[in-house]
């Protein structure tokens, strides 16, 4: 016991090293849900991989079976056609009552803290929960997209700007309406982004407009960017594209929370639709 | 005593007031960041104690944190100077013969031990902080050259601190 004590207080720096950093390091995994993700990844990186092969060899020893089940849908399906049924009732005229109600409000504020020069950057505005902010709402400035709201306070809140790794909005073409979403580029410039996962259908040209698309938080044709380049890196069945992006994050001052009114409606029906499958 | 612990206090707010207000804004080239405010724990006197050190870099860590918005990013990179300054001061300087609680200043320790001592402290404190941010593989030459040059930055802005409060009292 004596010498475990003359050991220790020999050595006091090393333990005292081990103590402090252990607790910063509890801080910063505990507080930083980025870390926390790619800890649980990496990890499953290697098990999806192996489940992958192993999924494979079992596939392919039952693709009579597969075969056999999927003829027997075809023809279920086929009996389902439209062609293979006589139409006898003509179509229904459909009339819409179109009284308008408001989707989307919106909350201006001022931007007190903001960086664009870190590989993980944050907005503060003087909007809190006070004011109507929640967790989890859009915002946009006058020139286009600019983050999501991620801690709400009583008179501020915190806004995971675009530039952000984690960041990834729901985006589309203007033109030909191809979705795909917006990601910040990895070389951390603020004046870039990727747009992935577009269809190989698209015809994108250089110039052309990014908005956001309606699957996102914000307005469907809210503006993201310019298409700048078409030769990036393709990502298999999906064409990538690099965008030129419209707000210049350095320089932004007022910003609006985008408050969707039916959002809850929304996400209570699809968890309810989760909880069904 | 008092003297220190004061000199110690001003350079805390100062270090911390520039860090946040001043030096967070500058960038080079998207790549080269000054984080000059751990010159705090290099200035700290020789003879502080060991749990005072890390306990005084832990909170100039999470002050810092505070306004960066990063829990225990710098903190968890303060710690880690601290232990590295306690190794290169414990094989570099003879613990003996110090009048009046010298602090490793330039001014006291001359250039040449200074130079090395700052740089080796940069080198080990940005290297775990820019590679703890990023927490990828994926992106270790961008992050390299990010940590290199940023080092380059902060050393040099600690040489010029350095000289710009340089007393002449020489270490015989």
């Amino acid at each position: 016991m004596r010498n475990l004590l003359i050991f220790i207080t020999k050595y006091n720096a090393f333990f005292l090293f081990l103590i402090f950093e252990i607790s910063s390091l509890v801080i910063y995994i505990k507080y930083n849900s980025f870390q926390k993700a790619t800890f649980i990844s990496s990890t499953s990186k290697i098990t999806g991989s192996l489940y992958t092969q192993v999924n494979g060899l079992s596939s392919y020893l039952a693709l009579r079976e597969v075969n056999d089940s999927l003829a027997s849908e075809n023809a279920r399906l086929r009996n389902q056609l439209k062609t293979s049924f006589y139409v006898d009732t003509i179509a229904k005229r459909k009339v819409d009552d179109t009284i308008y109600k408001q989707q989307y409000t919106f909350i201006e504020a001022k931007v007190i803290n903001n960086s664009v020069n870190r590989s993980n950057n944050y907005i503060t505005i003087n909007r809190g929960s006070k004011q109507g902010v929640a967790k989890g709402m859009g915002v946009i400035c006058s020139s286009g997209l600019v983050g999501k709201v991620v801690f709400v306070g009583e008179h501020l809140s915190v806004v995971q700007s675009l530039l952000h790794k984690d960041s990834r909005f729901s985006a589309m073409l203007a033109k030909n309406k191809e979705i795909g979403y917006i990601e910040w580029s990895d070389d951390l410039d603020p004046h870039k982004g990727f747009l992935k996962d577009v269809s190989n259908n698209a015809q994108p040209t250089i110039g052309e407009g990014v908005v956001t698309s309606q699957y996102s938080l914000f307005p469907a044709g809210i503006p993201i960017g310019k298409v700048s380049n078409l030769h990036t890196k393709a990502g298999g069945f999906a064409l990538n594209m690099e965008v030129k992006l419209a707000v210049n994050f350095s320089k932004l001052q007022y910003v609006d929370v985008v408050i969707n009114k039916l959002a809850q409606e929304q996400a209570g029906l699809e968890a309810q639709q989760k909880k069904d499958e | 005593m008092s003297r220190t612990i004061l000199t110690n206090l001003f350079r805390f707010a100062i270090l911390v007031f520039m860090q946040v207000f001043l030096l967070k804004n500058i960038t080079l080239y998207n790549l080269s960041t000054p984080y000059l405010y751990i010159m705090f724990i290099l200035l700290l006197p020789f003879e502080i104690p060991n749990i005072m050190l890390f306990a005084l870099s832990f909170l100039l860590g999470l002050t810092i944190d505070a306004f960066y918005d990063t829990p225990g990013l710098h903190a968890a990179s303060c710690v880690l100077l601290a232990f590295v300054r306690i190794l290169f001061i414990s094989i570099t300087v003879q613990k003996d013969g110090f009048d009046n609680e010298p602090e490793p200043t330039l001014s006291v320790m001359g250039l040449r031990w200074f130079f090395t001592y700052a740089l080796i402290l940069t080198l080990a404190h940005h290297f775990f902080l820019f590679n703890l941010e990023v927490f990828r593989l994926s992106e270790i030459p961008y992050t390299l050259s990010r940590f290199v040059l940023s080092s380059i930055f902060t050393v040099f802005l600690m040489l010029l601190s350095g000289f710009l409060f340089y007393r002449r009292k020489e270490r015989k």
